[in-house]
């Protein structure tokens, strides 16, 4: 599904990402972790090229970027949209309400009908437990909810990977759940999800594969049980021995 | 002497029936200069100076050197050099080359010219006062740069905008006064036609100054019903 090849990222004299490979299958739920500035904000943005990466390629289902050569700016914008972005802050647009951010996208990108955009937009708020709300605008709406209609939004535009940044980490702790759960059950319905948290038991539980970043590249990736109870290698037991 | 004078107006009953006659028949044609010139005149300066100002501003924050420098220089000529100025080499200047234009179109172009710089501003600062992640949140969701920028940035930053914008347009109202000096007949040259012939210029200067006011006083209730519009999704 992803295959990412010898991935860097410069931000002028820093290299952030310095030879990322990966690959995620179809299906399959990756959770990043990896101590602040190790690079994991600047992967997932490189995965739908938010940031343009300085070399490497990425691969997602029949869509290939070389970002070696000057890569076509006409071939972003279809590649763009195999990805859903949760953000870290949500990033919700708050001129529109629950219902019109999640239509947004379906409606002015995809050129759908209003009337279908609506019923899909209805569809997904029920989905994540907003149903109740549709007519809110974000202000109206605690983090968790509105973290939630930032999952519905990615999710109306079909992608094939779900991409999370972080998205319970701007919540107060009595919200985090409500999140998580949405993600959960995304994970169950075969979504492909790569995700960047420091919820261990969200890794523990729904993550088929626990990768840890530091200084721009993968130190140590197996499942999340070798991972948290037998970590290989001396940064990925401090890094643990920090966060728990 | 004060007495004197407040007697001479407002005592002598034969001059205060002269200035209510005088007033009465100079509010039918200073009303009609303003509806006839002052008030198009500001509506479409205006409407044409914002198509402008959103262009210089767009010019502006584009990623373009030449579109850059172009946008600055004409920001720059615009505010430092006086609007009437302006006028005069639009009107008088330019038939010296050749190229004349009508008193009305002329008192069009300097003062869409005019909000265009001064609007820019606003709006430039507005576009860059939205945050950055609703650029992203934009291209995340598959929106190419026009669509984000018209679907979701320009109408958070109208929202921004709104208040100076509006002090803009009270200010362009009152300018319009200028195009009397490149021959428009509008309010205020009205004003100073009936004066000439009847020498009660007090009068019928405050006059003019009481419309303005008026149309002043009424676009600033338009404005607090547009910025309550756009309110309705912050917290107040
Ligand atoms: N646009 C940018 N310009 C310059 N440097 C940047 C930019 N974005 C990120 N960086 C730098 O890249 C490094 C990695 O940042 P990144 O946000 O990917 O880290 P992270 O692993 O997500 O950290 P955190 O856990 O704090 O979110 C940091 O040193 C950061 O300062
Ligand atoms: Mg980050």
């Amino acid at each position: 599904m992803i295959k990412i090849k010898d991935l860097h990222k410069q931000f002028d004299q820093l290299k952030v990402l310095k030879g990322i490979n990966l690959e995620v299958a179809k299906g399959k739920v990756v959770v990043v972790i990896g101590p602040s500035g190790s690079g994991k904000t600047t992967l997932l943005r490189c995965l739908n090229v938010l940031e343009q990466p300085t070399s490497g390629q990425i691969a997602i289902e029949d869509q290939v970027l070389d970002f070696s050569q000057q890569v076509p700016k006409k071939k972003i914008p279809s590649f763009r949209r195999l990805t859903g972005m949760v953000f870290q802050n949500y990033n919700l647009f708050p001129h529109m309400t629950a219902l019109e951010n999640i239509m947004e996208g379906p409606v002015t990108v995809k050129g759908e009908k209003k009337e279908a955009a609506r019923k899909k937009a209805e569809m997904l708020l029920g989905k994540v437990g907003l149903g109740d709300k549709i007519h809110f605008y974000p202000f109206q709406l605690s983090g968790g909810q509105q973290q939630r209609v930032g999952i519905a939004r990615a999710l109306a535009m079909e992608p094939k990977v779900m991409l999370f940044d972080e998205p319970t980490s701007a919540l107060d702790p009595e919200l985090v759940g409500e999140v998580l759960k949405v993600m959960k059950d995304l994970a169950n319905e075969g979504m492909t999800m790569v995700v960047v948290t420091h919820e261990m038991r969200f890794a523990r539980e729904a993550a088929d594969e626990v990768i840890f970043m530091d200084g721009g590249v993968v130190v140590e990736r197996g499942n999340p049980e070798q991972i948290f109870s037998n970590p290989k290698e001396a940064r990925t037991k401090q890094f643990l021995n920090l966060i728990q | 002497m004060a007495k004197m004078f407040l007697s001479s107006i407002f005592l002598d009953p034969e001059r205060v029936a002269r200035l209510m006659e005088i007033g009465k028949n100079s509010f039918q044609p200073l009303l009609e200069g303003a509806i006839i010139y002052t008030i198009p005149l500001t509506l479409i300066s205006f409407v044409c100076g914002l198509a402008l100002a959103i262009l210089t501003a767009l010019a502006r924050i584009s990623g373009n050197k030449v579109l850059q420098t172009v946008a600055r220089m004409y920001v720059s000529a615009v505010r430092g050099t006086p609007l009437l100025v302006q006028l005069f080499i639009i009107f008088y200047g330019l038939p010296t080359i050749g190229i004349i234009i009508d008193p009305f179109p002329s008192a069009i172009i300097g003062f869409s010219l005019n909000v265009g710089a001064y609007a820019s501003e606003i709006i430039r600062a507005a576009i860059l006062s939205i945050p950055k992640g609703q650029w992203e949140a934009g291209y995340s969701i598959g929106m190419s740069y026009p669509q984000t920028l018209k679907r979701i940035i320009l109408p958070q930053a109208s929202r921004v905008s709104i208040p100076p914008l509006s002090n803009t347009f009270i200010s362009l109202v009152k300018d319009t006064s200028l195009a009397s000096m490149i021959l428009v007949t509008e309010m205020f040259r009205r004003a100073q036609e009936i004066a000439a012939t009847n020498y009660e210029f007090l009068l019928l200067y405050m006059q003019a100054a009481l419309i303005y006011w008026v149309i002043c006083f009424l676009l600033s209730v338009v404005q607090g019903r547009i910025e309550n519009r756009l309110d309705r999704y912050v917290s107040s």
